[in-house]
């Protein structure tokens, strides 16, 4: 995988910030995508790459089970959330809408926002300021709704 | 081996003789809930993402508008539309305006052993009654839809043994927020929480389902109570049959287990922007208010609106507060018209507001401006969950709210 940049955030990080309710009800999540961490870095939309990464500490996408959380940050080309330990509901929507979601205990601490990083989900590991840091794989079910781009795609393969 | 409440509720889902923690399983839901927060999207992927879209039981299906109810503006209402059409055209149980998505749940479906997802992440209230609720998204939603199943990742259980019972003018929610903030806001991250012991015993439903309602606020998948004599008959009363009634076998397997002393239990707030940063409420008293908010799935049914009017019975609200009192349901707020509450309410200054989710989602009535300061029953109070990103909320119990909505700054009953 390419080497993106790095955009950091907090410990606890919830949904709310990634996406405020005011705009869930909005058409369409490309309309919603504007408004993706407004609360904590309004220019994070327009500054964001396609194959960039989010970063966070623990419980990263807690609070509520908004989809269009994990949505927002894939419309806008997110490559992947490296975080040290994830909240359910967001880690299974991530799965589930193709987004991948990458445990790994020591890089959060080490980068900060303006990093590069480089990314191999085949071999486990994140490489950031000359250090490679080993990743959580996934279990090999929920690596298989990822790998086939999420759970519709792989609804859609699904012999009736 | 032994089986906890969860792992008997999954194995039956699963048709299997048993489950443990960390097994995955093919289950057959009992029940999906959709909201206003995401089926307009779930209905656009249903007609342009499936190759061959299908509902497998739409008897199986809830869909309620509770968020944005009314709706504000012709976006929403246009979402909102979406979801009601789909909902006529495919024959899908339909609420709107009747009351918070959690409330109807429990008032007229959710079943003790029943397997629950919930587009919602509140949904593990289900819990009170002895099933298994969980919040999911709209894609896993829309799966169940389609196949009238789901995979489960079978949870860890903490037990929390319960004993004594709540001093007087200490309630659920003080117990709750007392717990979370013990145990942080991933403590009990993708497990079950199990109450247990002669002080769950003491506790109604309704009280039950705070415990369980805030439970993903301490990242659980869910929260459960065995469904027993009070959750039968409240349940008989409502002319529901169970599907199981389960127990926890002696020999099953805890990850971890707590004992709280409910008679030990005092008032407390969750201070912003953290459901986990709890305080005995005695250290922000006279923090200045200049909202309350007494509703929610988590506050808004009768016991609380009980609480409120008690303490606004014969006072005024502050006249720098604005005070919303939203029940939780139309059925609540019935009673509470019955029982004289919502005359107390609008005799103190209070506005009375019809069953929705209100401030507590952030996006519909009664939003904070910059730099203001609420007090709530509402769910969570992260950062601009109520309004504008500089906003503050803390989160009490009925009780507190009320009594800071006549003092105009953070106080208990007991100071008023």
């Amino acid at each position: 995988m390419s080497v993106g940049k790095i955009f950091k955030f907090h410990n606890d990080l919830d949904t709310d910030q990634i996406i405020p309710s005011q705009y869930l009800l909005l058409p369409s999540i490309e309309e919603m995508k504007a408004h993706a961490f407004e609360s904590l870095d309004p220019e994070f939309p327009q500054k964001v790459k396609p194959g960039d990464f989010v970063v966070g500490g623990e419980n990263f996408g807690c609070g509520s089970s908004r989809e269009q959380a994990p949505g927002v940050l894939k419309a806008l080309g997110v490559q992947a959330v490296v975080a040290k330990s994830f909240a359910r509901i967001f880690y299974r929507n991530a799965i589930n809408i193709g987004l991948p979601v990458i445990v790994c205990k020591e890089l959060p601490d080490q980068v900060e926002t303006g990093d590069e990083m480089e990314l191999s989900m085949a071999d486990g590991t994140a490489k950031a300021k000359g250090n490679t840091y080993p990743c959580t794989k996934l279990p090999p079910y929920m690596q298989q709704i990822l790998n086939q781009g999420g759970l519709i795609p792989s609804l859609n393969e699904e012999v009736i | 081996m032994g089986m906890t409440i969860a792992e008997k509720i999954i194995a039956l889902a699963a048709g299997v003789e048993e489950v443990k923690a960390g097994d995955i399983h093919t289950v057959t839901l009992d029940r999906m809930m959709s909201n206003d927060g995401t089926t307009h999207l779930t209905v656009d992927m249903y007609h342009t993402k499936l190759k061959n879209p299908r509902i497998a039981d739409p008897k199986k299906m809830v869909f309620i508008v509770d968020h944005n109810v009314p709706s504000d503006s012709p976006k929403t209402a246009a979402a909102q539309k979406k979801m009601r059409d789909f909902a006529r055209e495919n024959e899908i149980d339909f609420w709107e305006g009747k009351g918070v998505c959690h409330q109807i749940m429990m008032e007229h479906y959710v079943c003790p052993g029943e397997l629950i997802f919930g587009a919602d992440s509140h949904t593990c209230t289900y819990g009170a009654l002895g099933a298994f609720g969980t919040g999911v998204g709209c894609t896993d939603l829309l799966y169940g839809m389609v196949t009238g199943t789901s995979w489960v990742l079978v949870p860890e259980t903490i037990k929390f043994n319960l004993t004594g019972k709540l001093p007087r003018g200490v309630y659920p929610r003080d117990l709750m927020l007392t717990i979370i903030g013990q145990i942080g806001a991933s403590g009990a991250s993708y497990q079950v929480m199990e109450f247990c012991g002669d002080g769950a015993g003491t506790l109604s439903v309704d009280d039950r389902m705070v415990l369980c309602n805030l439970a993903v606020e301490a990242g659980a998948k869910t929260a459960i109570f065995e469904a027993d004599q009070t959750a039968l008959d409240w349940l008989a009363a409502r002319g529901r049959k169970p599907k199981a009634v389960f127990k926890s076998d002696e020999d099953a397997v805890y990850v971890k287990e707590y004992t709280f002393d409910l008679g030990k239990i005092q008032p407390v707030v969750a201070r912003p922007d953290f459901v986990d940063d709890v305080v005995l409420a005695k250290e922000v008293v006279g923090t200045r208010i200049d909202e309350a908010f007494l509703g929610s799935c988590n506050n808004g049914r009768i016991d609380d609106l009980r609480v409120g009017a008690s303490i606004l019975k014969g006072r005024k609200v502050s006249d720098h507060v604005r005070f919303l009192v939203v029940p939780a349901s139309q059925e609540v707020y019935l009673a509470a018209l019955e029982e004289g509450l919502i005359r107390v309410f609008m005799d103190s200054g209070a506005i009375v507001m019809n069953p929705n989710c209100s401030v507590c989602w952030g996006s519909c009535q009664g939003v904070i401006g910059e730099n203001e300061v609420l007090i709530s029953t509402g769910t969570r109070n992260f950062k601009g969950r109520a309004g504008h990103p500089s906003s503050k909320v803390y989160l009490g119990s009925a009780a507190t709210v009320a009594a800071s909505a006549v003092k105009g700054e953070i106080c208990t009953e007991d100071l008023l």
